[in-house]
């Protein structure tokens, strides 16, 4: 230090001592003590489940504007009953009521809406709910813990139990074109039939994949007798979703834009999707050049069914998918094998919901050989370290 | 009626073949076994506490049998069990000496005059990773109960921030002692019925900054026992275990400790005087 | 050797961006000289490795500078004092880590007056080993934060290949800008220890590497480096940039074997602030007395950097800018993803602390950490690429032979994965616990 410097400290000193300056020291006894990282990301686990009831929010539109009113029945049940489920969950298990606060129970009531007919009553719904928030999600410990997905859990298990409530389609109300009746048509006796919790009857339809699954039994396998249902004025329809099917799976549009949504806010891996919807049309494109007849062609199986919902929606649960991006390409072709498989061959016409609920039983195996190589080691060697 | 007697025979084959297979393993790849081993293991209490220092009461009858240990040395088995053992094998049953767990601490949240927030795994080894923990006396209990959770026979409790151990559960099986960061805690022998609850080697006036209840080491305790039955080390006088005669709870009124550290088993438990003879 | 010839700024994969970046506060605040203590608390030891060994006593005259203890072993080095004046006591304050540490009290007399300065070496003749033998005698340890003295790593077995050295002056960590402003302010000195300590390595690859958010400090470097042969590398703004394993992974492509040094992979890596104190120890004689500390945060009424004498206590630093505007509600030794929080104001200044920084109670998260729910973030933020989500489950349940197996004595405890995680789990803490648990097993 030079000479003026010590000067000048020297000069300080005594200066401090007659003045001190007006310093607000902290006191340090309000200190908060943990670990390193002080700072953290803004998004938690009500960010992520709000991101979802967002990106599937043009699902939900395209639900109600296809099936009216009864849609929005449908969808307001699954939501009350889900978010009830999981109170009566925690208040009787004395839980901390943290996760109904979560919105994860909304997103699981969603999920369920989006995959029931419009036209199902309501104590459906209840039964559907209870399911899937006790059954799917809380008896293996919550939000989490759950292997399976808890709305198709539900789904699976109201499918097989009441297949007369689950198969019975609401047409779209645009489906005969018939427009200028769409307002008249908004509320049509199905919405009141689910409130009355009566089943519902006389105006029904079949879905493009039961259409083609009758068709293939009654006519066997022979070239062309895909035609009526697999045409480019057909797909138009199926894109828009002016179909009969579950509520929110029609619109092929908007849950791509759902998709789309996911993968902006970064909450799923696109390998998922893609890899699902791309098994699924590359083995549906083989089956349909070698074997015709046997099946329609791959287009039609992208654009119909559950199966947009299910590739971007319920596969790619962050719960009970894989981790990694290899597991996420794992998981997304086994999904599309065994959703064919079904189609093809199987006894139901649709195949996503068990399809997923089996790949979702291999993701812990998945997960465990899907590894990336640690920094720092061979990628032949990864144990290395922990051995020596 | 043919398809029964073919499934009969089948089964009837199928099993013969897996039986002999068996027999044959089972004589070619047959592992001698002592069977005083398993007499030894079944007298033993089976609480596979690993106090003994043994992977578990198999491991420890196996030692028995072939004498690297004495039956004795099971801190979990009454007299008359250990006695039975070494009847059954006809060696002498080594020297018992009861010990129980002690947590040296008597800071509890009362007690202690700084206490920081602290947000993070309810652990007291993680807790002592970040700045020592939110005990004003890095010497002091953390109350997170890492020492209870290791307890097989849940003899530990955390009260108010404290971590007592219960001497009528305990059976001196010594899982805690590794657990505590701290190294607060002691195996002593059962007969120990005083103990000076201060681990801190700090000053007096460090201690009495952070805590109302430390060892000053003023030697009060000292003076009113016997000069061998306490150890004075630094700042900080503690009960010598190895005396011949250890401190009875006659001193706790003769030393007037001024602190109060100085306390009977039953005196950090907080336990009524009325209670003490059910706990004893 | 030179790094891969892209224009674009080196990373490595992995990590993360933190929302927060908080360096504007003393970004361009000028280093201040501390005004001089009535006391220093020194801490005795204040390096990684073997405790130094006390020479003074109570009541003993001291000169600034002057040795206080000597090293203890090859892995230790001495300790000098940061003023003139008399050794009050030997006592014990608290230290870092929350355990009350041995410190020497001195009481400042006033003149701050140097002793007797080890001899200036000439900067173009110095030899290898007179700089390793200066870096060790002036005290100089890894002030990034590690502690761990840099003689050692520049004295490698000589069964190691060194062929690259590289000074870290990423600073990735939010809210520092010690680093910063001392490449700003003394890049002359930080360029001569660059080539001193290219020089005592013997090595003609000599990099520093700067995050491309220090404009400034990758011109000046670069405008006067050539004269030096020290190259400088602009790396992306990503943390953790700045350790050790990914600042080589980003600038030569290589990647350090688990368990290993940077010396295995040829490359020795030293902080531009030990570097800067290693120039001063050659060129002018000086021992580490001092440092380059960022005193920063909302609270702070005026935040910025000071060249704060080991021993100044966290409240005097506070005191020197300006105190606080509202009561902190954390304080924090090094920076926020991975200093580590103090109960006490009375810790002091050591060799290691690049920053104090204050947290507003507001900005405190008192999180509640909820179930994992396996959205993999923790994944891709791991920079080691472990699986921060399923050890932190197996340590958890207290099985620590499967985290161990699981590589978690990898992990560097940078806070990528517990910053991302929208459960907000506290997963460093889980690993620290479990290394910790680790270490202490493999030593029975």
């Amino acid at each position: 230090m030079s000479e003026e410097v010590k000067a000048e400290v020297q000069a300080k000193i005594p200066a401090q001592a007659e003045t001190p300056p007006p310093v607000m020291l902290p006191k340090g006894n309000e200190l908060v003590l943990s670990s390193s990282p002080h700072i953290h990301a803004a998004e938690n686990v009500p960010s992520i489940m709000f991101k979802v009831i967002i990106a599937l929010l043009p699902a939900v539109f395209a639900g109600i504007l296809l099936f009216g009113a009864a849609a929005l029945l449908v969808i307001a049940y699954c939501i009350v009953f889900s978010v009830a489920a999981e109170l009566l969950w925690c208040k009787l298990a004395g839980k901390p009521l943290s996760t109904v606060r979560d919105l994860s129970a909304v997103v699981t009531g969603l999920l369920l809406a989006l995959n029931l007919s419009a036209g199902v009553p309501w104590w459906l719904c209840l039964i559907g709910a209870f399911i899937a928030i006790w059954l799917g999600k809380q008896v293996f410990g919550g939000l989490g813990h759950n292997p399976f997905n808890p709305a198709l859990v539900a789904r699976v298990a109201l499918l097989i139990a009441l297949p007369k409530y689950m198969t019975a389609w609401v047409p779209a109300k645009f489906m005969n074109g018939n427009a200028a009746s769409y307002a008249r048509q908004f509320f049509t006796p199905a919405a009141w039939n689910s409130v009355l919790g009566a089943p519902l009857d006389g105006v029904t339809c079949a879905t493009p994949l039961g259409l083609v699954g009758t068709t293939a039994k009654v006519l066997g396998p022979a070239p062309g007798v895909f035609a009526e249902v697999a045409n480019p004025t057909a797909y138009l329809q199926y894109f828009l979703g002016n179909v009969g099917g579950c509520l929110g799976e029609t619109s092929a549009l908007a849950l791509l834009i759902g998709g789309l949504l996911l993968v902006l806010f970064k909450l799923i891996k696109w390998q998922i999707p893609v890899f699902y919807l791309g098994t699924v049309a590359v083995f549906t494109a083989v089956i349909n050049y070698c074997f015709p007849g046997v099946t329609p062609p791959a287009l039609f199986h992208l654009l119909t069914g559950g199966l947009m919902l299910g590739a971007i929606f319920m596969a790619t649960d962050m719960v009970t998918s894989p981790m990694t991006e290899p597991g996420a390409i794992i998981f997304g072709i086994g999904c599309g094998i065994v959703t064919c498989v079904i189609r093809i061959w199987g006894n139901y016409p649709e195949g996503v919901s068990f399809a997923i609920l089996f790949m979702n039983a291999l993701v812990p195996l998945i997960d465990r050989f899907a590894t990336k190589k640690p920094f720092g080691y061979h990628p032949w060697d990864r144990k290395k370290g922990a051995q020596a | 009626m043919e398809i029964f007697i073919a499934a009969v025979i089948a089964m009837a084959v199928i099993g013969l073949v897996l039986g002999g297979v068996i027999g044959i393993t089972a004589r070619l790849f047959r592992v001698e076994v002592d069977p005083r081993i398993e007499l030894v293991a079944e007298l033993l209490p089976g609480a596979n506490c690993g106090g003994c220092g043994k992977a578990g009461c198999a491991d420890f009858a196996k030692s028995v049998v072939t004498g690297e240990n004495p039956p004795g040395k099971c801190p979990v088995a009454s007299r008359e069990q250990v006695a039975a053992i070494a009847q059954a094998l006809g060696i002498e049953a080594g020297a018992t000496v009861k010990k129980v767990a002690v947590v040296l601490c008597g800071g509890d949240r009362n007690q202690e005059k700084v206490q920081t927030l602290y947000n993070g795994v309810s652990d007291c080894v993680s807790a002592s990773l970040i700045a020592g923990g939110p005990k004003g006396c890095a010497y002091g209990c953390l109350g997170m109960g890492s020492c209870a959770r290791a307890c097989p026979f849940n003899a530990i409790e955390v009260v108010n921030g404290l971590a007592v151990v219960h001497p009528r559960l305990c059976v001196g099986c010594g899982a805690c002692v590794e657990t505590c960061p701290r190294h607060l805690i002691k195996l002593v022998p059962r007969a120990a019925k005083v103990h000076i609850y201060c681990s801190s080697p700090e000053k007096g006036a460090a201690k009495m900054k952070v805590c109302s209840v430390p060892c000053i080491a003023c030697r009060k305790c000292v003076k009113a026992g016997e000069e061998e039955q306490f150890v004075i080390d630094g700042f900080k006088v503690s009960v010598n275990y190895d005396a011949a005669s250890l401190v009875g709870t006659d001193i706790l009124g003769r030393a007037k400790c001024p602190t109060g550290c100085l306390l009977s088993e039953t005196g950090h438990l907080k336990i009524e005087a009325a209670q003490t003879g059910e706990v004893a | 050797m030179t790094p891969n010839n892209s224009s674009r700024p080196l990373t490595f994969k992995g990590g993360i961006h933190p929302s927060k970046d908080g360096k504007a506060l003393s970004r361009a605040a000028a280093v201040r000289e501390a005004p001089l203590l009535a006391e220093y608390q020194l801490i005795v030891q204040q390096n990684v490795g073997a405790p130094p060994e006390l020479l003074v006593k109570a009541g003993d005259e001291l000169k600034k500078g002057q040795l206080v203890a000597k090293a203890g072993g090859f892995v230790s080095v001495p300790l000098h004092s940061p003023t003139s004046g008399k050794v009050k006591e030997i006592s014990r304050i608290p230290g870092p880590m929350g355990v009350p540490v041995q410190a020497v009290i001195i009481v400042a007399d006033g003149n701050d007056e140097w002793g007797e300065l080890m001899p200036p070496l000439d900067w173009k003749t110095a030899e290898p080993q007179a700089v390793r033998d200066r870096v060790r005698d002036a005290g100089i340890v890894g002030m990034g934060g590690a502690a761990f003295p840099t003689h050692v790593k520049l004295s490698p077995p000589p069964d190691k290949k060194i062929d690259c050295l590289i000074l870290n002056g990423a600073e990735c960590e939010p809210y520092l800008t010690a680093d910063h402003r001392l490449m700003v302010e003394f890049p002359e000195k930080v360029l001569r220890g660059a080539a001193l300590l290219g020089r005592a390595l013997g090595v003609k690859d000599i990099f520093i590497g700067v995050e491309v958010n220090k404009p400034d400090a990758i011109e000046i470097l670069s405008s006067q480096a050539a004269g030096f042969g020290v190259k400088i590398v602009a790396l992306q703004v990503k943390y953790p940039q700045g350790a050790e394993k990914h600042l080589i992974s980003a600038i030569t492509g290589r990647e350090v074997p688990t368990g290993g040094l940077p010396m295995d992979v040829g490359c020795v890596v030293q902080n531009v602030g030990s570097t800067a104190a290693a120039a001063d120890a050659v060129l002018e004689g000086k021992p580490l007395i001092d440092r380059i500390v960022t005193v920063t945060g909302e609270p702070v009424k005026t935040p910025g950097n000071w060249r704060l004498k080991l021993g100044t206590p966290v409240a005097e630093a506070i005191r020197f800018a300006g105190g606080v505007t509202c009561e902190p509600g954390k304080v924090i030794l090094g920076g926020p993803m991975m200093g580590f929080a103090q109960k006490s104001l009375e810790v002091t200044v050591m060799k290691n602390t690049s920053g104090i920084l204050l947290m507003k109670k507001d900005d405190i998260i008192q999180y509640q950490s909820t179930a994992c729910i396996r959205c993999g973030k923790c994944l891709d933020a791991c920079p080691m690429n472990l699986q921060p989500g399923s050890l932190s489950a197996a340590i958890e349940s207290e099985k620590f032979d499967l985290a161990a197996k699981n590589n978690v004595m990898d992990c560097v405890e940078c806070g990528s994965c517990a910053y991302i995680c929208p459960a907000h789990r506290p997963l460093v803490q889980h690993f620290r616990r479990a290394k910790a648990e680790i270490r202490n097993r493999s030593k029975k």
